[in-house]
């Protein structure tokens, strides 16, 4: 069994479709990689997965292990090990990043039967992973991503990502407004998850970041389906010959 | 001169109420006089409503429609439960100082080992002596109705002097407890007066014993502060759901004093609090801050006016309102800046949170300005909590109601910070989490 399928997954935002029978089968320890233009709905699929409000599936299913998605809630999906790193992480003034990924670990461990986490335990856990990504500890004290850079934002979503320990990882436009040595430590972040019970989708716009997370599987969607999937050679194909021809396609 | 008064039925039977309650009342002579000229004067005005521009948003005769007769004196049983309750909320490390059912009771008050340069009495002691600060305790205004009906009718409370010079190490508290099942009117009023370089913090705690319900507190505080004294102030208005409370404060600064004080309603189920600061001496700062957590058809006003009537002083004002289901939460902050008060620095800012679609709140900033060398702004917004942070926090495992009660904390947290005791900031935020806690 796939860790994530959809199956012909059929979108509305307004009135307007945006996803137009979209098809996808992750397996535990792969890295597939998403790319298509502006448009082609990469973010719709993000926010459906994970629950964002504001979108209406006419069709189709995902299946996370076997399970209905689409009947949880956004908080019960996270608890089940689904994750979404944020093309545009939200502040949260007044609510330190410490004080938010302490209560939001122990909702998740809650939701799974398992015991709180105590905040001596917390802390060195946190600390572990904060300091393999170069995050400063008095980040961890101020509001969640209030007044970091977009660098330091995206290390978050990492951190937290370490932290909770998702069987799937959504990456969205992970490379969004990073500069190449940013880059490069939030790829490392994610790299350092790679494992063989855990799944990856990197959404993005550009081959770069495929550089330097190497992707098993590449999907090109274009108009809210995806047009062919290949392997890692299909992103530096795409690159070479930009997205044109499968708009025709599509 | 000739005035015709148009009396409601319960303005006759509230004047029927005051003949009978005078022999209760404390203060002979002038002071009686003065009662009877409150009296009089709210028997013109009677119960504000909306046509009166400050009560617009507090309509009491729709809200309360009348005032009750005065609630017995506490028996022995009521004190007992008073004392049950009193323990159950009881701040560690404070002075307490406990009014049940508008009468002061001594054997649940913290009344021994007074440190030197603090006095603390009832206040019918005080107006039984004659004494000279009877007329302080009674300096009011008579053009508001709810205030002259508290000149009129106040039973006891609690008189407070510190002397210059000295610093109190333990904060007081005046607890407020309502023990009766029947409904009936408390009606209190406290003196405060700090000395030239005195220090004080002061708690007033509203509270209801079990089986109170309709209510009707009218508290009044009076506070003098002198030249370079400081007064920290923390007001809980955690009365019953059913309860009324309708209190005001009256402040005056020396010079170069400050007057930290820290508002949060989150009881009764209709509360105005109107709070006028009146700036005597140059160089002073106040800092009015306040937070409403509201839900149910619950009302809550908090009114202040800042008289700025001298020069060099700094006002700031951070006020928040939570407000869910019907609750009806309102703030109206006037600031005057007399002619001759250059230099003033005054900033206002209130927000309100509204968790439903049927909340209301009303933001009432007002500035008057009279004088051409200042700083003075406000502003307020009114709007929900934000879906994309919530389904940040969601997706990150917080179930939906608990997401709302960490945006809520912080929402909050920002005036709440502004109360500078550790233990009182502690007592604060536990109340506002008791509020999210009963709403999850």
């Amino acid at each position: 069994m796939s860790l994530l399928e959809v199956k012909d997954l059929k979108v509305r935002v307004d009135e307007r479709e945006i996803l137009h029978g979209l098809s996808l089968s992750v397996n535990p320890g792969e890295v597939h990689a998403i790319m298509g233009p502006n448009g082609s709905g990469k973010s719709t699929l993000s926010h459906v997965i994970a629950g964002k409000p504001g979108y209406e599936v006419t069709g189709g299913q995902i299946l996370f292990r076997g399970e209905d998605l689409l009947e949880m809630d956004p908080n019960e999906r996270a608890a089940k090990g689904v994750f979404l790193a944020f093309q545009y992480p939200v502040e949260i003034p007044g609510v330190t990043t410490w004080n938010f990924l302490h209560a939001a670990l122990n909702a998740q461990r809650k939701a799974r039967g398992e015991d709180e986490i105590s905040s001596p335990a917390f802390l060195k856990k946190v600390r572990e992973v904060a300091k393999s990504l170069n995050i400063p500890q008095d980040m961890l004290k101020r509001g969640v991503n209030v007044g970091f850079s977009g660098g330091e934002k995206k290390r978050n979503e990492i951190l937290q990502m370490a932290l909770f320990e998702p069987a799937v990882c959504i990456l969205d436009e992970m490379d969004s407004g990073l500069d190449i040595d940013a880059l490069r430590i939030a790829a490392d972040g994610v790299n350092a998850l790679r494992s063989p019970d855990r799944a990856m989708v990197v959404i993005t716009h550009y081959q770069r970041l495929l550089n330097y997370i190497v992707p098993d599987v590449v999907h090109v969607m274009s108009k809210g389906r995806v047009v062919k999937s290949g392997g890692k050679e299909l992103a530096l194909e795409l690159e070479e010959s930009g997205y044109a021809q499968f708009e025709d396609a599509a | 001169m000739n005035v015709v008064v148009a009396k409601t039925g319960t303005g006759r039977a509230l004047g029927d109420a005051f003949a009978v309650a005078r022999d209760r009342l404390p203060g002979k002579g002038a002071i009686s006089d003065l009662r009877r000229q409150a009296f009089e004067a709210y028997e013109r005005m009677g119960l504000p409503h909306r046509r009166i521009e400050d009560w617009k948003y507090t309509d009491l005769r729709a809200l309360m429609r009348e005032v009750l007769p005065l609630a017995p004196q506490p028996d022995a049983t009521a004190l007992d439960r008073a004392a049950g309750t009193a323990k159950a909320q009881a701040i560690e490390g404070v002075r307490r100082l406990v009014l049940v059912d508008g009468v002061f009771a001594p054997d649940l008050s913290d009344l021994a080992g007074l440190q030197k340069g603090l006095t603390i009495r009832p206040l019918r002691d005080v107006l039984e002596a004659g004494d000279a600060l009877s007329g302080q305790a009674f300096t009011a205004d008579s053009s508001n109705p709810m205030i002259a009906l508290n000149a009129a009718l106040a039973t006891d409370g609690v008189v407070i002097e510190v002397a210059n010079g000295t610093v109190l190490t333990q904060p007081l508290q005046i607890v407020h407890i309502a023990s009766a099942a029947a409904p009936g009117a408390i009606v209190t009023r406290s003196l405060l007066r700090l000395g030239r370089d005195a220090v004080a913090t002061l708690v007033e705690s509203y509270l209801a014993a079990d089986g109170a319900t309709a209510y009707q507190a009218h508290d009044a505080l009076v506070v003098a502060i002198g030249d370079d004294a400081r007064l920290d102030h923390v007001r809980l208005v955690e009365d019953a759901t059913g309860a009324f409370n309708i209190s005001s404060a009256t402040v005056s600064l020396g010079a170069h004093a400050h007057f930290n004080t820290f508002g949060m309603t989150t009881g009764a189920h209709v509360s105005r609090y109107q709070l006028t600061v009146a700036f005597a001496g140059e160089g002073s700062k106040v800092e009015t801050n306040g937070v409403n957590l509201i839900n149910g058809k619950q009302h809550a006003d908090t009114t202040l006016l800042l008289d700025h009537a001298v020069p060099h002083c700094d006002s700031r004002e951070i006020f928040r309102a939570v407000v869910d289901d019907r609750a009806h939460s309102v703030f109206q902050g006037r600031i005057i800046v007399r002619p001759h008060a250059q230099k003033t620095d005054a900033k206002m800012m209130t927000r309100a949170l509204l968790l439903s679609d049927e909340a209301e709140a009303d933001n009432k900033p007002e500035l008057e300005i009279f004088a051409d060398d200042v700083t003075c702004g406000h502003g307020a917004t009114t709007g929900a909590l934000d879906e994309n942070l919530l389904f940040y926090m969601r997706a990150r495992g917080l179930p939906e109601k608990e997401a709302q009660a960490l945006l809520i904390q912080a929402f909050v947290g920002e005036a709440i910070e502004t109360i500078a005791s550790d233990t009182l900031r502690e007592v604060a935020i536990a109340a506002a989490r008791r509020w999210l806690e009963a709403r999850a």
